[in-house]
């Protein structure tokens, strides 16, 4: 806590996009249905805005010490509204004219506010607050069409959801009686003292809801179910966006909340990466739809992020890993959903045989996302995976980069079967039919997977910089 | 000038899939083919500006990703610029024997120049990183390339290729970032590394690092006992696929061995050189008894790569034996291993594509279909002779010299493995002779065709145009090898010298 602080201006980028989803809320009551793309147009130029905002944010804290402005929240703000816009390009041409077109755009809205909220919190109620934002929003959009997938979906959402949020808030009372205090610099000190066993229990309830919005073992049983059941952009949304937000607090609480305190942080965190990246793994072999495979691949992809987590303040290089391969996740795992997104009507991997024929462009973007998610260099994800591997083998866990690389083959092995019929011979049948905004939004994700590669220098000098306090 | 040539190719390939596909087949064939010229012409350039002793030239150092401790940094010495020659020469050769590719040309032709791009990359890289970067993204191009236009199992054969591979290349990856810890300050360059022996002392580190890079190393080169990969692709690719991924890919492999492990690990190396010595003869015999066992006439290349691949790891473990007065035989060893590298692309290319030719003729590998088949083409059939001949090693061919020069080094240092190699030289004489007695003597026998008897052309003027070089080459290098051993015997000095440290 430097100084007593209470300028909104701090907080631009999410100020902006709450009064934009009030505003929508109200626009949308009044437009005709034809125009109410106004919201999207709306939602998007706020995003935008809020994207240079945080590029030219200051550091420090904002309201009295709860919310921290620095390296971490600005690359989490630039990669979350980055991802909101990416979200909004893939809805406009499902939700064109829907009765309920401007409803999505605010659930949206509020939902990534509630994950910029998240990756700066620094005070255990303000997380609190984040977590239900960032969750009760997406639990609508999980049943947004309203069909019986869809239903299924936003139900197991909200009931894993409902529970891990309760043992979270259980947490943070534990925390709070052992801590006797819920921000974090005062945390730390108090919890040095504390007894390790009831800050223990605190910690792991907290983990519970934070892994439930990174879709990381053991939180991770709505993941397939919500990703298959809703709506393509929807599931995008679920599986990238409130991950950031998880990311950015799961770091802050091990490096600012629980430096100090006795309590195994590293050991635990590399021991879920571990089953996250492995269950994941195992799971998503055999898998026929492909978002369910992106599903199980995106929970695998929370063990590697985790690595990072388990070293942070042990290995300089932790920071500068978590945030560059939450980068570079980001536009790959929402390429490759954008890519399901343009074809509407391919659902198993074997709708997807001859697409190379027929849509080479189409099926460019995918192959560049997936084989980015593996880690292939130069894509994005590969810097990622490599800064991260090193950060683990820097903070003394060297098995833990050894079973990540090993899991990095094996995962190979299920994007190579979503590869291979894209790349096989043509079936008799008319060129399925391509939605243009997303095929679009799939190249552009695709191509900045790989420039943020290439480009991955500058960029990590950016990312480097200690947290506000 | 070596970041045009490694980008050129791929500059080419981007501008031909912006070429729509309706354009005709040659433009892209003409196109694919002058690139080739054109990057053969420069390495030429590079070759006649390089002076030999000189150590390592043509270097630009850029920064890239400072912070991780990455730079672009590339340069040719003598061990990268015969290879750099030998690669340049391959892609030429596919690019003419494809002259008459029918399926799908645009994208043939794009892939295998961004994967000429990959190779040379590798090949002039000095960072370990850009080295790991062109070596993931030629697996993903050979990957295409199998899957794409491949014999029917070729899926399956592309599969296992790339996992294989992929799991060397995490090893690997793992062994780099091993070295980049230990060294102080943290990078990943390896003159840099190479400079400070950053694993000096450290005997478990630095045994762990060099499993680690060991492995990567060997699953490409491949020795046994990681060489499973190799025949199903060899045999489901097509015939520029295979002359390709045998000729320069497997060299990144026995390449990253002088390049990387030797130089940065000497202690380890010399600690465990025998394990190197022991693979690589059991390569050798392993290799050379499987292919005995052929039917296939293409895996029966495929596993004298396996076999020839042996001699270089046999070399470059011996050459780790320590002992006194025997500097001349190890540099004669290493200096043999580069030799057999450059001997090895030129043949091996030469017999897959003669294997494409056979294949075109009568859709099988099956040696038992043909018999005779000298009468009807006996340009091929001298052809196949030659390669056949230079490839067991008969003097007058650049396989001779190799092998003599790696048997000689290693005889010293190494008797009882060396002994046991030469057999490996028998087997292989046994095998190819058995091969062309099979299917070039006796009476005409063709594969069954529907109705007529199946014509059987000789070569025709794209063909001898794309294989004839090589052999050329390799009978030039056989005769007058000086040029080459020039360039390279300053460069094998300096790796003994750094091994020696």
């Amino acid at each position: 806590m430097t100084e007593m602080n209470e300028n909104p201006l701090d907080l631009l980028p999410e100020v902006l996009l709450a009064a934009s989803a009030v505003l929508g809320l109200l626009l949308g009551s009044w437009l005709p249905r034809g125009r109410q793309w106004l919201v999207g147009a709306l939602a998007g130029g706020v995003c935008t805005a809020g994207i240079v905002a945080a590029g030219v944010a200051s550091t420090g804290t904002a309201f009295e010490g709860a919310f921290a402005v620095d390296p971490v929240t600005a690359t989490s703000r630039i990669v979350i509204l980055g991802g909101t816009l990416v979200i909004l390009a893939l809805s406009v041409a499902p939700l064109r004219a829907d009765p309920r077109e401007s409803e999505f755009y605010v659930l949206l809205q509020l939902s990534s506010l509630g994950a910029l909220m998240l990756s700066g919190a620094q005070d255990l109620l303000l997380l609190a607050a984040a977590y239900l934002l960032a969750s009760v929003p997406s639990y609508v959009l999980a049943g947004f069409r309203k069909d019986a997938m869809g239903t299924e979906a936003a139900l197991k959402y909200y009931v894993v959801g409902a529970f891990l949020g309760v043992l979270m808030l259980a947490g943070i009372t534990v925390l709070y009686a052992a801590g006797r205090a819920t921000a974090y610099p005062i945390l730390r000190a108090e919890l040095a003292g504390a007894p390790m066993e009831l800050s223990a229990v605190g910690v792991v309830a907290v983990l519970a809801g934070l892994l439930f919005k990174a879709g990381g073992v053991p939180g991770h049983f709505w993941v397939p179910d919500a990703v298959q059941g809703s709506a393509a952009p929807v599931a995008a949304f679920l599986t990238t966006l409130p991950k950031i937000g998880a990311f950015a607090a799961l770091y802050r609480l091990g490096t600012e909340a629980l430096s100090d305190s006795e309590v195994p942080w590293a050991a635990l965190v590399a021991v879920l990466s571990a089953l996250s990246m492995t269950l994941g793994n195992l799971a998503a072999f055999f898998q026929q739809d492909v978002k369910r495979l992106l599903a199980y691949s995106t929970i695998s992809q929370v063990g590697y992020l985790l690595m990072p987590v388990a070293v942070a303040g042990r290995a300089d290089l932790a920071q500068q890993a978590l945030l560059f391969y939450l980068a570079g996740y980001a536009p790959t795992n929402l390429g490759a959903f954008a890519v399901a997104c343009a074809l509407p009507e391919a659902r198993s991997i074997d709708d997807y045989r001859g697409l190379a024929r027929q849509r080479p462009a189409v099926a460019g973007a995918l192959i560049v996302c997936l084989l980015g998610l593996v880690g292939t260099p130069p894509t994005a994800v590969f810097l990622g995976k490599l800064e991260a591997f090193s950060a683990a083998f820097d903070g003394g866990y060297a098995w833990l980069a050894v079973l990540a690389a090993i899991n990095t083959v094996a995962s190979l092995f299920y994007y190579l079967r979503w590869i291979a019929p894209a790349l096989s011979a043509r079936r008799e049948e008319r060129p399925q039919d391509v939605t243009r905004t997303a095929s679009v939004t799939a190249y552009g994700a695709a191509a900045c997977s790989v420039a943020l590669g290439l480009a991955g220098g500058p960029v990590l000098t950016l990312l480097d910089g200690s947290l506000a306090r | 000038m070596l970041t045009a040539l490694v980008l050129l190719p791929t500059g080419v390939a981007a501008l031909l899939l912006c070429v729509p596909r309706s354009a005709p087949r040659r433009l892209f064939l003409v196109g694919w083919a002058a690139t080739c010229t054109v990057e053969l012409a420069l390495t030429v350039a590079v070759w006649a500006g390089y002076r030999s002793g000189g150590g390592t030239q043509y270097e630009t150092r850029a920064r890239w990703i400072p912070s991780a401790g990455v730079s672009y940094h590339v340069g040719v010495d003598g061990l990268s610029l015969p290879l750099v020659a030998l690669a340049c020469v391959l892609f030429l050769a596919c690019s003419v024997y494809a002259l008459r590719e029918t399926r799908r040309v645009r994208e043939f032709a794009a892939l295998f120049l961004f994967l000429q791009t990959t190779c040379l990359g590798l090949f002039v890289a000095f960072d370990l990183i850009l080295f790991f970067v062109f070596f993931d993204l030629s697996i993903v191009a050979m990957y295409f390339v199998i899957a794409g236009w491949g014999h029917p199992g070729a899926a399956r054969a592309a599969l296992k290729f790339f996992l294989y591979t992929f799991i060397g290349s995490l090893a690997l990856l793992l062994g780099f970032i091993g070295l980049y810890l230990a060294a102080n300050p943290h990078t990943f360059d390896i003159v840099e590394l190479t400079q400070q022996n950053p694993l000096a002392g450290r005997s478990l580190y630095g045994g762990l690092v060099l499993l680690a890079v060991g492995v990567g190393l060997a699953v490409k080169t491949p020795t046994v006992p990681f060489h499973t990969w190799l025949p199903p692709a060899h045999t489901e690719a097509p015939a520029a696929g295979s002359a390709i991924l045998a000729g320069v890919l497997l060299k990144m492999g026995t390449y990253g061995f002088l390049r990387i492990a030797m130089p940065i690990l000497p202690d380890s190396w010399r600690h465990y050189a025998l394990v190197f010595v022991v693979v690589g003869v059991v390569s050798v015999l392993y290799g050379a008894l499987v292919a005995l066992a052929q039917n296939d006439f293409k895996r029966m290349v495929a596993y004298t790569s396996v076999n020839h691949m042996g001699y270089i790891i046999l070399a470059v473990g011996a050459a780790a034996a320590a002992g006194d007065g025997q500097t001349e035989a190890r540099q004669l060893a290493v200096t043999g291993a580069v030799v057999q590298m450059v001997s090895h692309g030129l043949l091996t290319g030469a017999l897959f594509l003669l294997a494409g030719v056979l294949y075109e003729r009568g859709q099988t590998y099956d040696m038992s279909a043909y018999s005779g088949v000298a009468g009807r083409a006996p340009v091929f059939a001298g052809l196949t002779g030659v390669a056949a001949f230079a490839s067991l090693g008969l003097p007058g061919f650049s396989g001779f010299i190799a092998e003599f020069q790696i048997l000689t080094g290693s005889l010293g240092p190494r008797p009882v493995a060396t002994a046991l190699a030469l057999l490996g030289i028998l087997l292989s004489a046994g095998l190819f002779l058995r091969a062309l007695q099979r299917i070039f003597l006796g009476p005409l026998r063709l594969p069954e065709a529907p109705g007529a008897d199946r014509p059987f052309p000789d070569i025709r003027g794209h063909e001898g145009a794309s294989i004839v070089p090589l052999l050329v080459l390799a009978v030039v290098l056989g005769l007058a090898p000086r040029f080459l051993l020039d360039v390279v015997e300053p460069a094998s000095r300096g790796v003994l010298e750094l091994l020696s440290r």
